[in-house]
C-alpha cells in the first residue's frame, strides 16, 4: 500500500525521479496559472460579465474578507501570499474526484514546503510592518524569560502546520484504500464526499492560520501602546 | 522469537494503542467545543459566522491531535524505520 504519492514513479533517469508529488504539483500550478490567467484577459467592469469571472470574483472577494475578518487590515498585501495558499490547496483536494489523481498535499514534502513558506513569511511581513527591532523584541515579550518558548512555539507550529494537512489528506486516501477493500460499492463514495469536506476546511484552516501567524507578528506593538475600547456591539 | 516477529508484534499493538488513547482526549475535547459553540449560538444567533467559523479552526486544532496519532500509528505499520532496519540486516546476510 502506498502511504503517499511520492512513491507512484512516472519516469525515472537515473537518480533524477518524477514521482506523482511533483507531477499533480505542476499540474495543479498550470491549471491554477493558465485558468486565471485566461479569465482576466478580457475583464469587464460594465454589468454584463462573463460567468467565469463572476466565480473569480466571488473567490477573491471572499478570500478577501476572510483576511480582513482576521484582523489584518490591508488585506490586498497579503491575499497574493494567503490566497494562492488557500487555492492550492483547496484545489488539491477538490481534484480528488479524478479518478487516477493522488493530492500532492498527502506528501509530507509539499506540506512541509508550504509550512516553511508560512515560517519564512511571518517574519518577512512583521519585520516590514514594524521594523527589524521592533518585531524582535516581540519575541521577549511579556518578559525576556519566555524567549526560548516564543522560539519553540514558532518552530512547532510550523510542524504542526505541516504534520496537519499532512495527516488529514494522507487519512483521506487511506481510508478509501482500506474500504476499498472491505465494502467496494457504495461506502467509499461517502467517505469520499466527506473526504472533500475535510480538504476544503483544511484548506480554510491551513490559510486562517497562516493569517493569524502574519496578523500577530504585525500588530505586536500596536496592541501594547493603546487599545480603543470597541463602540457599540457591547453585548458581543 | 526472533527480533522481526518481536517487532512486528510491537508495532501492530502499540499501533492500535496509539489511536485508540490518542482520540479518547480529542473526542472529548470536541465534543465540548461542539455544545459550548451550540448554547452559545442559541443564546446569540446573530454572531453565527464568528461562532462557526471560530468553532471550525478550532476543531480543527483539536483534531491534528488526534490526526498526529494517525500518521504516528500509520508510520509504525507501513514505514516502520526498525523493521526496515531489521530486514535490510536480514537480506544483507
Amino acid at each position: 500500500m502506498r502511504l503517499s504519492p511520492d512513491e507512484m514513479i512516472f519516469w525515472q533517469y537515473g537518480l533524477f525521479k518524477l514521482n506523482g508529488t511533483i507531477v499533480f504539483t505542476w499540474a495543479l500550478m498550470f491549471v491554477l496559472a493558465v485558468g486565471s490567467k485566461l479569465i482576466t484577459r478580457k475583464l469587464s467592469t460594465g454589468l454584463e460579465r462573463s460567468r467565469w469571472q463572476s466565480l473569480l470574483e466571488i473567490v477573491v472577494t471572499g478570500i478577501v474578507k476572510q483576511i480582513e475578518d482576521v484582523g489584518l487590515r490591508h488585506p490586498e498585501k497579503y491575499i497574493g501570499f494567503l490566497g494562492t495558499l488557500f487555492l492550492f490547496v483547496a484545489l488539491a483536494s477538490l481534484c480528488t474526484i479524478i479518478p487516477g489523481y493522488e493530492p500532492p498535499t498527502g506528501s509530507l514534502s509539499t506540506t512541509a514546503a508550504l509550512a516553511l513558506c508560512v515560517l519564512v513569511a511571518v517574519p518577512f511581513f512583521g519585520i516590514e510592518e514594524q521594523g527589524i527591532g521592533g518585531y524582535l523584541k516581540s519575541y521577549v515579550e511579556p518578559t525576556v524569560i519566555m524567549l526560548p518558548f516564543n522560539i519553540i512555539s514558532e518552530l512547532s507550529r510550523t510542524l504542526a502546520l505541516a504534520v496537519r494537512l499532512f495527516g488529514n489528506m494522507m487519512s483521506g486516501t487511506m481510508i478509501l484504500a482500506i474500504l476499498l477493500t472491505i465494502t467496494p460499492f457504495i461506502f467509499p463514495i461517502a467517505m469520499s464526499v466527506l473526504g472533500l469536506l475535510t480538504g476544503m476546511v483544511q484548506a480554510y484552516i491551513f490559510s486562517i492560520l497562516a493569517a493569524v501567524y502574519i496578523a500577530s507578528a504585525t500588530r505586536v506593538r500596536k496592541t501594547l501602546k493603546y487599545e480603543p475600547r470597541p463602540r457599540g456591539n457591547t453585548n458581543g | 522469537m526472533d527480533s522481526i516477529t518481536l517487532i512486528a508484534m510491537a508495532s501492530i499493538v502499540t499501533a492500535g494503542l496509539t489511536i485508540a488513547l490518542g482520540s479518547i482526549g480529542p473526542a472529548l475535547g470536541e465534543g465540548r467545543a461542539v455544545a459550548t459553540a451550540l448554547s452559545s449560538l442559541a443564546q446569540q444567533p446573530d454572531s453565527a459566522t464568528t461562532i462557526t467559523r471560530t468553532l471550525f479552526v478550532g476543531l480543527a486544532m483539536i483534531e491534528s491531535i488526534a490526526i498526529y496519532c494517525f500518521v504516528v500509528s500509520m508510520i509504525l505499520i507501513f514505514a516502520n524505520p526498525f523493521w526496515n532496519h531489521v530486514i535490510a540486516q536480514a537480506a544483507g546476510k
